[in-house]
This record gives C-alpha cells, structure tokens and sequence, in this order.
C-alpha cells in the first residue's frame, strides 16, 4: 500500500492501479479478499465514490468479484486476465518511451539492442 | 435532499453578488465550493440556509423555499468563519440549544469531539481563542446530522492536526450516512480529495460544475517544444499557457493517454491550481 496518492492523476485509476499491481505481483491472491471502499477511504481520505469507482471498474473486467454482504474478493483469472492486459500496453509504455530517450541521446539500434541484451550485472 | 437553484441573483445596492446562477445539486455528496474572494460563495450558503433572500430566482429544497420554513431550516446547519453563536453563553449550552434544534442530533458525536478538542464546557463562548471557537462550530456540524450540512470555510485559527482530525471525522460520518456536505475552502489541497463534485463560482456566476474525478480524468498540463505542444493545441480549449526557452507548458481540457502518444510530457492538474487558472483567465475575458 503506499503512502498517499498523486493529485495530478485521477484517483479511481490510482486504486485500481495499485490492485492491478498486487495481484500481478502475487501480493494478492485468487480469492483474496480485497480491501473494502470504506477501507481505501479511510485510509487514503479520499471521497468513498471515488474508491468504488476504481473497486467496480475491476468488477466489471472481472478481476474482482462480489460476495453479498462479505466483500470484493480476486477472481481466478484475475492475474492472466491482467497480465494479457499490461502486455498490450507494454510497447506505448515502456518500449516507445525508451526509444525516444535513446533517439535524444543518439543511441542508435544496435547499441540499443546490445544494452536490452546485456545481462543485468547481479 | 434535492437542491435546485434557478436564476437565482443577489444584489447589495450596485454590487451583483450573485448574478442569475443556475444548477442542481442532486444527491447526497459532498460538494467542494470553489472561488476567490468576492465570488459570491458565502452570499450563495446564506441563501440557501434561509438566512437572507435572494434578490431575484430562488432557491429549492425538495421543491421548498428554504427562507423562513421552519422544517428546512432544521434540516440544514451552515457553520461559518466566525459568530456562529452568542458569545456570553457557555460550551455546554450552545450545544444544548443545538440539540434541541436539529432533530438529528447526536449528543454522543459531540461529546466525542468536545473532548477530542479539549473545549472545556463551561467555558464561555467569548473566552474561547479563534481555533477553540472553529472546533466547537465543527462540533456543532458534525453532530447536527442535518441532511444539507454546509461549512464555510469553518476552521480559521484551528491547526493543522485538528483540521485533519476534523476531516477524517467528516470523512467517517459521510460514509456511516450520506447526507449533502457543501464545503468552502481556500485551503483546497487539504480537502479536494473528498470531493465528490466541484463548483466554481466566479464573480457572481457559476463557471463550472464536474465531478472532480472527471476534472482530474480530462484536463491535463502537456510540456514539450513550443510546435510539439501547439500542434497538441489545435482542436482543443486551453485554460492557460506559458513558455520558457523554447519549452511550453500547457493547461487544457484534454486527455492523458493522446498527450503521451504524441510523446508530450504530461502531467494531471490539481484542482487547487484548475481553480486558480480557471478563473484567472475568466477575469479578464
């Protein structure tokens, strides 16, 4: 969980993000109950809607499903549903910006090739 | 409670405090009231609470004029700057006298923020310093209960460890029982992400009304190169620009995602600074 939330991006994305990314990374496992809208409200002071608006949007991609009077719990393909997801966005987020910066510093292909090649030092 | 507001003007001798505003406020949320000072925030909350009449239009509550209508009127508590009670009584009984007003009373919630506020209840009103005085009118705000509870900008003199209590509690009671919260600030940035919806008023006239994840969602700040930016500019409305060295910066109604295609540096507005372009820009248009 972090610390506060960014005022210059919409809020509900911001939740939904930071759920996106626990369940990604594992933190959050199919079945797992997430936290509530008053819970994310509470502990971000944000307007309760705005939190439900992010929590209903994963509903609705069916990375979270309901359980009447129980909660908002992670669905069974909550992570491959996601990690089709972000795989599409992969190239505009990550690739596109870093090819960019390397034109700025007249990297050419080869280098930049080389570099995503090279293995990490540890 | 449903709240309509229809041409509605005020005027003091030549000055147009309000001038013909129009829009509803619908449900139960709570409502940030934005405006620099003389824009007709504090005119607008003491027509609604019925405490003077508007020169022109009206406004309804639940299709009821609030002025002089006993049953409105206890269904709506404003707390504002100052003077919010007699200054010879004591703490212990303006709350009496409050709970004897607003059928929603809830003596508990403010016995729990008397004490979170160390206010003595027999000290007398006109003893208390500046930031004692607020927390009492929060007391008196929270525990009202009244569905259409408004804060004018309810916390001068209070410290900043007492506004963030004071907001937390707002935040926990909101979620226990929605009721309509209308909520004026300059201090904007502490409080904008309990808003639900915004309202702009400037001069006397409403110049916008969005929710405020909408706000965050649509309008964006985009940097890059003075053509990189313009080109990003041409088919948009642009709140404000300015440039620096070849560089520029940008505030427009927009989108994140088409910015950052277009390899722009993009970053969301705050709605404290959304305010401030906003109606600097509407001053002098």
């Amino acid at each position: 969980m972090r610390k506060s939330l960014d005022e210059n991006k919409p809020i509900f994305l911001q939740i939904k993000e930071q759920l996106e990314d626990s369940i990604i990374d594992g933190n959050m496992k199919a079945g797992e109950r997430v936290p509530s809208t008053n819970e994310f409200a509470a502990y971000y002071k944000i307007n309760p809607a705005t939190a439900a608006k992010g929590i209903n949007e994963l509903v609705s991609e069916s990375i979270l499903f309901k359980r009447r009077g129980v909660g908002m719990f992670v669905t069974e393909d909550a992570k491959e549903i996601l990690i089709k997801k972000y795989k599409k966005s992969f190239y505009n987020n990550y690739v596109l910006p870093l090819k960019n910066e390397a034109r700025k510093l007249r990297i050419n292909e080869n280098e930049l090739m080389e570099m995503v090649k090279r293995e990490d030092n540890q | 409670m449903k709240i309509e507001v229809r041409n509605l003007s005020k005027k003091y001798k030549d000055n147009h405090a309000l001038k013909n505003i129009s829009f509803n406020l619908e449900e139960p949320k709570i409502y940030g009231l934005l405006g620099r000072n003389g824009a007709g925030k504090t005119t607008f909350m003491d027509i609604l609470s019925g405490q003077i009449l508007a020169s022109d239009g009206q406004i309804l509550i639940d299709g009821e004029n609030p002025f002089d209508n006993q049953r409105l009127t206890e269904s709506i508590c404003l707390i504002k700057e100052g003077h919010n009670f007699r200054k010879d009584l004591k703490v212990k009984n303006v709350l009496k006298i409050y709970s004897f007003f607003y059928p929603n009373w809830d003596q508990d919630l403010a016995e729990a923020l008397i004490k979170e506020y160390n206010l003595n209840l027999n000290s007398k009103v006109k003893t208390l310093s500046k930031g004692m005085e607020s927390a009492l009118g929060i007391t008196v705000g929270l525990a009202s209960k009244a569905p259409i509870t408004i804060f004018d900008e309810p916390y001068i003199g209070l410290d900043a460890p007492s506004r963030k209590k004071f907001y937390e509690i707002m935040l926990e009671e909101y979620q226990a029982e929605k009721r309509t919260i209308i909520f004026s600030t300059h201090l904007i940035d502490e409080v904008s992400l309990l808003f639900e919806e915004v309202l702009i008023l400037q001069e006397g006239s409403l110049i916008l009304q969005e929710e405020s994840e909408i706000l965050r969602d649509n309008t964006v700040a985009v940097s890059g190169t003075i053509e990189e930016v313009e080109a990003f500019l041409s088919d948009k409305e642009v709140i404000e620009k300015k440039q620096l060295a070849g560089m520029m910066t940008a505030y427009v109604y927009g989108n994140m995602e088409e910015a950052k295609m277009q390899g722009l540096h993009v970053e969301g507005i705050p709605i404290q600074e959304l305010m401030i372009y906003l109606t600097e820009r509407k001053k002098g248009a």
